[in-house]
């Protein structure tokens, strides 16, 4: 038999030989030609022939595609109640035929679809019960984490000493030089935007007094924060919850080892003694860069920078800013680890997780900000 | 195939010096993987035998030396080229590097999709042909790789290897960490796809079972080279590791299974 050149198309012809139809198939019956044959072999009509002979004589290749393709057809028109019988299969293809024949009995497995507009609802719905799940799974942590951290304050020696001198390092010494250029800039801007405005009025050295009670009540201590959810709060997320894809949570829990003591107190102890340093050193930097504008802009001199810098310190502007500061640690670090721990055995949940750890924590400690802000009016501060 | 020519020839390496931190990991090597067979290579932990299989599909660079697949030098290749070598052949990673956001059928279909224009209908036939051919029961499909066991998703990392229908197959530690028993369903799998699809495979694995069960010739990786034979012929080898491989406990117990 003389074989047709291996890259020929793939081809069928249809002859009819009285009650027998002859479907004579040649070419290279292979993944590439499968999008032209599928359509017409799904219609394909017997033409009222009771028996179908598939002469396989002239495939020059034929790969799983192709041998499927066969296969279905075959299969159709047996549901149909035509007897088909293959004919002239080479010996080549006897094995892969027998194995897609023998094997793929069942019937292939229709997925539902994934976008229809009622699926869109239910995500809507499904996304604001996990919300207020996840609420109630937060308030759990926290109620664990506070028993925690009391059980370790009685007994100090619990704590992991190198640990957490490490996260310290590493959510406070780490992120200076991120939180001293991005407050330098905001105080730049900050009082720029303010000398525009009081120019106006010749209040030019108020902007001071703006710079102090901006930066110093909201803005050092909101830059600081934020970039700690950022750099901090994803970072908890993602190491937790890598661990527990290594299986290494598993291995600290059934090695006697208290999985708090070990992961979350250096953490969050870790982010609370250091976001107070960090926003300390956020407000220096944000009246440097407040001075810089001042004195190249409106030609106001560091000695009356500082002249009026002390006036405006009145009252608790000072510590009103750094108070707020353990409490923002607090929630970044407890989110960051709760996220961490929510997080599946699998690539894409640990970074869902890993944003979601962010995007809370930075909801959370501005929604906390307000609430000290109305707090700190209706004191008086 | 043509009886006494010797069949083609279809991954050579010549010359292959791996160096990994500094650290020498294949020095010199030399080998030839004939078309239709399968290959298994054993070794110690941290001989290299992964890093070898990495270097054969260009996950690691060799620090001198040629690797040639299918023909094609690797080194040579870049963009379209690179990518219509890499439909030729399918990889088994370890655990099966199933992409755990997909369904076992959407996993199959990735290079479907990727590569193919094919209709999405005949697209889920042929994942669900491809399940059933790897002995998956259908209704894997619609599941995520996290509800497998260790021994589908193996089959599951498989079936997308094969999706393509590739010439050359890898399987990294394709039986390590099943039961035995799935393990010997996993060697009559590798075997009977070999002959239904007329595959070479390039096997790396630790379990002598299934060098014994499947492998037409064995590569062992020591001293930072290839000895190259038949497990009839490796058996004498006066070489200690070898020796001690397949005459130790587990080595006589799978030569007399």
């Amino acid at each position: 038999m003389v074989r047709p050149a291996p890259d020929t198309a793939a081809w069928y012809r249809l002859e009819r030989q009285g009650s027998t139809l002859r479907v004579v198939v040649g070419g290279a019956w292979v993944r590439s030609e499968a999008r032209r044959l599928d359509p017409l072999l799904r219609t394909l009509d017997p033409m009222g022939c009771t028996r179908v002979d598939v002469d396989c004589g002239g495939l020059a290749r034929l790969d799983t595609v192709g041998a499927w393709l066969l296969l279905r057809t075959k299969r159709v028109l047996e549901h149909r109640g035509v007897t088909v019988q293959p004919i002239n299969v080479d010996r080549e293809y006897h094995a892969l035929v027998h194995t897609i024949d023998h094997e793929c009995r069942a019937p292939p497995v229709t997925l539902p679809p994934r976008h229809t507009f009622a699926m869109r609802l239910e995500r809507i719905g499904r996304g604001l019960c996990q919300a207020v799940h996840q609420g109630y799974l937060l308030i759990g942590f926290l109620g664990l984490i506070v028993f925690e951290t009391l059980a370790t304050v009685l007994r100090p020696r619990r704590l992991r000493v190198a640990a957490l001198v490490h996260q310290m390092e590493e959510t406070g010494l780490n992120a200076l030089p991120i939180v001293g250029l991005l407050s330098f800039l905001v105080g730049v801007v900050f009082a720029y935007q303010g000398a525009d405005q009081l120019r106006r009025f010749g209040a030019d050295v108020f902007t001071v007094n703006l710079l102090a009670v901006g930066v110093l009540r909201e803005l050092g201590g909101l830059m600081a924060a934020i970039i700690a959810a950022g750099r901090s709060g994803s970072a908890f997320a993602a190491e937790i919850g890598t661990m527990n894809v290594n299986e290494e949570i598993d291995a600290i829990q059934v090695g006697g080892l208290n999985l708090t003591e070990v992961l979350v107190l250096p953490r969050l102890l870790g982010i609370v003694l250091t976001l107070p340093l960090l926003t300390f050193y956020s407000n220096v930097m944000g009246l440097i860069g407040g001075a810089v504008t001042c004195y190249f802009d409106l030609g106001i001199s560091v000695p009356v920078f500082l002249h009026q810098l002390r006036g405006a310190l009145a009252g608790g502007t000072f510590w009103v800013g750094l108070i707020k500061a353990p409490v923002f640690a607090f929630v970044i670090g407890l989110v960051g680890c709760h996220q961490g721990f929510q997080a599946g055995r699998n690539a894409s949940s640990v970074g869902r997780h890993t944003t979601q750890a962010v995007v809370e924590s930075i909801f959370l400690v501005i929604a906390a900000d307000a609430v000290f802000s109305v707090l700190f009016s209706r004191l008086g501060i | 195939m043509n009886a006494g020519a010797a069949p083609p020839v279809v991954i050579r390496i010549r010359g292959l010096l791996t160096r990994i931190a500094g650290r020498v990991l294949h020095d010199n090597i030399d080998l030839d993987v004939y078309r239709g067979e399968i290959l298994g290579v054993v070794g110690g932990s941290g001989s290299g035998k992964s890093v070898l299989l990495r270097s054969i599909v260009g996950l690691q660079t060799p620090a001198a030396g040629r690797i040639t697949v299918l023909g094609q030098e690797l080194r040579d290749l870049d963009g379209d080229a690179l990518v219509r070598m890499q439909v030729r052949w399918g990889v088994l990673f370890q655990d099966g590097a199933l992409f755990g956001d997909q369904t076992v059928a959407e996993n199959v279909q990735v290079p479907l999709r990727e590569h193919t224009d094919l209709p999405q209908r005949l697209m889920d036939e042929i994942a669900s042909v491809r399940l059933s051919m790897v002995g998956l029961p259908a209704d894997a499909a619609g599941k995520y790789p996290a509800q497998l066991s260790g021994g589908m998703r193996k089959r599951a990392g498989l079936a997308r290897a094969l999706a393509l229908d590739p010439e050359l197959l890898f399987l990294d530690e394709p039986t390590a960490g099943l039961d035995p028993i799935a393990a010997a369903e996993f060697d009559v799998l590798v075997r009977e796809l070999q002959q239904s699809l007329h595959l070479t495979i390039f096997m790396v694995t630790h379990d002598i079972d299934t060098l014994r069960a499947t492998t037409d010739r064995i590569a062992v990786l020591v001293d930072r080279t290839l000895r190259i034979g038949t497990m009839a012929s490796l058996v004498h080898d006066p070489h200690p590791w070898i020796h001690e491989y397949f005459t130790g406990v587990r080595g006589r117990a799978a030569m007399i299974g």
